[in-house]
């Protein structure tokens, strides 16, 4: 099953190889992971996405804790979550293209954050699935380069993690 | 660079040499090189501990994990950077898969050289992420003495390991007031120790109403100095134990209620408990494929298991357990006995049919071997050893056959006496390792049981072994094979036996004598003993022991790969 897993790690060089080591050394599944400074620069905010049986991802949790940079971790999946994931796609715009590709940015409330001649740069937001749906929807003709970020969770209400 | 001089100011390297005696180090074990030689300038100056010269950066680190094995001290190595750096390798994962405490300090190149393919520069944080518990690049002056305090609270709390502790050689040089921590606090690092009541309840009752109870113990026991609570503990409650190869002499081995090791090549009554057992304590063991080879077999008769360890990730890894308790075993040992003597347990109709079993089984003497051919057996020479040394020798070992016969017939009675590399399984530690244990008790008995094929891959200790005056005895089972590459090979590739034959060995007695040493060879089982004796008798000297032994004996029971607990091979079946 795919599960979405928070930590929160010293923020220091070599952390985020650590924990890279990690999922490769033991042959664990990496889909996506994002890394950055928390509101405390001391401490950075990793996302993992992953998935395995419950006896894998039991050991994926307890590994990640075992690491001595690891602070905390939280498999998002034990409760309720919310996931984002940032994509900047830059589309071909010119002729029935440039209409197209606004209505289609207006339906997943995406943003053209640049103009250029014959190209638009879209920013989304969302799930993964809308990130998705957002790519199978357009003419594959007309993307010209996409970028993920991976996606970023967090638990709702007060599921908090935080030193 | 202008330093401002202060005058209580000193430089990186002569506070690593004060954190080391902060430490109480009574023995660093190194090789000099360009990086490192501002600290070895300052190991110059200073008195507090010995610095213990080695003739190969392995040999350094496998003897610092030695001292650590007998002593429960952390080890310490010193190497110089890029190849004193990588040859530590070795020596650093083996003792990371026995979870051996060490601090290994490495030089790297002056900061400003990093990166740019400086000479003799080696990404060591990099190269030994996997293989060390954790790992510091120390890039300022100010935070030499603070990192290692860390690496030496890392390493031996909790489940201990190795710390490689890097050192730019420019910081060696700078200047800085010397403070030593009094003690570390780190958020992201917090070892439990206690383990859950509520669980140790559970356990306990688990154990008092079992029909078929069987404890199963492992280095961690030995790491955790809890023997004697083991031993209270299976004696209260009138059960069977059986030790893992790293946890040997965790129980004492003379013992009735002993079964022996169990295992690839334990003995046939332990793996039968093992497998037909319907309440198992397992404590500091993990479970492991030379262990528990065929995990779906073993699931295939009932039992509850209680599995005590102090590292999480090793409960559940390979096989299930139903009752989990984290916690350190000195701990949760203590609170068991505790809540056993307010029991005050009799044997049990059902415990007493289950001795009655476990005798039948031990009836088939599986370690019975054929002593009649008239070349020196191997066990032969194990047995003997036990009795000439009576029982009380340091026992370090290489890998191999004779690993498994030391580990037989070597009946340790007390916990790090046997000294051995399980997890990695790394030839060559053998000499190195017996060093650690003569330099942590010079007077004691050090045995090193080894292989014409391991003993040559750490073998120019010779030569440290006579500038330091070592009296260990080599105990050579020499078969002129690479023998269990051999064994597997006759057993499983129908004889072909592929490289696993040793030519042109050196005259082992010569090399002995060529490094000062005393070198015996021995070809006949009635020279056996008294060879031993005199040996043992040269009490301040190294002596070098070729045992020419029967070349085709095969470790017996042995569990071929993939199969289960209870489908040993036995020497009978042959
Ligand atoms: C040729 C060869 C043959 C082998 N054959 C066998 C064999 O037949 N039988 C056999 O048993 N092994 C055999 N081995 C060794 C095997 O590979 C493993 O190294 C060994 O079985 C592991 O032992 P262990 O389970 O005691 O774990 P260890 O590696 O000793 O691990 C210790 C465990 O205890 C825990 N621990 C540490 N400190 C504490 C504490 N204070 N409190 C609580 N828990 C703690 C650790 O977290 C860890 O889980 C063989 C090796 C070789 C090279
Ligand atoms: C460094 C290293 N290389 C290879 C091996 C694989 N190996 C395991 S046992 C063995 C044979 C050891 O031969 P020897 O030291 O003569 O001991 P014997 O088995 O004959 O007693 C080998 C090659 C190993 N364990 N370690
Ligand atoms: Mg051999």
């Amino acid at each position: 099953m795919r599960h979405i897993v928070s930590l929160l790690m010293e923020n220091e060089a070599g952390a985020l190889s650590r924990v890279a080591g990690l999922f490769s050394a033991r042959g664990y599944n990496i889909e996506s992971l994002t890394v950055a400074p928390t509101e405390d620069p001391t401490l950075s905010r990793m996302t993992i996405v992953t998935s395995g049986s419950d006896d894998v991802i039991e050991q994926i949790i307890k590994q990640l804790n075992k690491l001595v940079d690891v602070v905390k971790v939280l498999d998002l999946n034990d409760g309720k979550f919310i996931e984002r994931e940032l994509m900047l796609v830059k589309v071909k715009a010119t002729g029935a293209f440039r209409e197209e590709m606004k209505r289609m940015c207006d339906i997943f409330r995406g943003r053209i954050i640049d103009v250029a001649d014959g190209t638009f740069t879209i920013e989304l937001t969302g799930s993964g699935h809308k990130l998705d749906a957002f790519i199978e929807g357009l003419d594959n003709a007309a993307i010209l380069e996409t970028v993920r970020t991976g996606a970023s969770g967090i638990g709702r209400g007060d599921r908090i993690l935080k030193v | 660079m202008a330093e401002t001089t202060h005058p209580h100011q000193i430089t990186g390297a002569e506070i690593v040499i004060r954190c080391l005696e902060q430490e109480n180090v009574k023995f660093v074990f190194g090789y000099p090189g360009g990086a490192v030689l501002h600290i070895y300038d300052a190991i110059y100056k200073q008195g507090h501990f010995k610095h213990i010269l080695v003739r190969h950066e392995q040999a350094a680190v496998h003897a610092a994990d030695a001292f650590s094995r007998a002593t429960g001290e952390v080890g310490v190595a010193l190497v110089t950077s890029g190849p004193g750096a990588t040859n530590a390798i070795t020596g650093i994962a083996t003792a990371y898969m026995d979870s051996i405490p060490l601090v290994v300090i490495s030089g790297q190149v002056p900061v400003p050289a990093i990166g740019l393919d400086a000479f003799q520069e080696v990404d060591m944080v990099g190269v030994t992420r996997p293989c060390v518990k954790h790992n510091f690049l120390v890039k300022d002056v100010k935070d030499i003495a603070t990192t290692l305090k860390k690496a030496f609270y890392i390493a031996k709390t909790g489940r201990p390991g190795p710390v490689v502790v890097d050192i730019p050689k420019d910081i060696t040089a700078h200047l800085a007031d010397f403070v030593y921590p009094e003690s570390v606090e780190m958020r992201s690092y917090n070892p439990v120790t206690k383990g859950h009541s509520g669980q140790i309840k559970k356990a306990v009752k688990l154990l008092l109403e079992a029909k078929r109870p069987m404890v199963y113990t492992g280095g961690g026991l030995v790491l955790g100095d809890a023997s004697e609570l083991l031993v209270k503990l299976v004696k209260a409650l009138g059960v069977p134990v059986t030790n893992t190869l790293m946890g040997l002499g965790g129980y004492p081995s003379t013992d009735k209620q002993f079964l022996g090791m169990l295992g690839m090549h334990g003995t046939y009554e332990a793996n039968m408990a093992m497998q037909d057992c319907d309440v198992l304590l397992a404590v500091g063991a993990r479970f492991d494929d030379r262990v528990i080879g065929n995990t779906d077999h073993f699931y295939s008769k009932d039992r509850t298991i209680i599995h005590v360890d102090i590292d999480p990730s090793s409960i559940s890894k390979r096989v299930k357990v139903h009752v989990p308790i984290v916690g350190d075993v000195k701990s949760v040992l203590a609170e068991m006995n505790e809540l056993v003597a307010l029991e005050k347990p009799t044997q049990s109709p059902a415990l007493k049919a289950w001795w009655t079993q476990i005798e039948s089984w031990r009836g088939k003497l599986c370690l019975d071997y054929n002593n009649s051919n008239g070349l020196i057996k191997p066990q032969y020479v194990i047995e003997k050893l036990w009795e000439v040394t009576k029982g009380d020798a340091y026992v370090t070992s290489d890998v191999g056959q004779h690993q498994m016969w030391a580990a037989q017939y070597y009946k340790f009675d007390k916990p790090r006496r046997w000294i051995n590399s399980g997890g990695l399984g790394t030839m060559g530690v053998g000499l190195p390792y017996a060093m650690g244990c003569q330099f942590a008790d010079p007077t004691a008995q050090v045995a090193c049981v080894t292989g014409e094929g391991s003993i040559q891959m750490n073998i120019q200790e010779l030569s440290t072994c006579k500038q330091y005056s070592l009296p260990i005895k080599v105990i050579l089972l020499n078969n002129r094979y690479l023998g269990m590459v051999r064994q597997w090979q006759e057993f499983f590739y129908e004889n072909r036996y592929s490289e696993s034959y040793m030519d042109s060995l050196p005259d082992f007695v010569k090399l002995a004598e060529s490094y000062g040493h005393v070198g015996m060879q021995i070809t006949k089982p009635e020279d056996v003993e008294g060879a031993l004796k005199e040996a043992f008798d040269m009490k301040s000297r190294f002596v070098f022991m070729d045992f020419i032994t029967d070349q085709k004996e095969n470790v017996f029971p042995m569990i071929p790969n993939g199969k289960g607990l209870s489908e040993m091979i036995l020497a009978e079946d042959l």
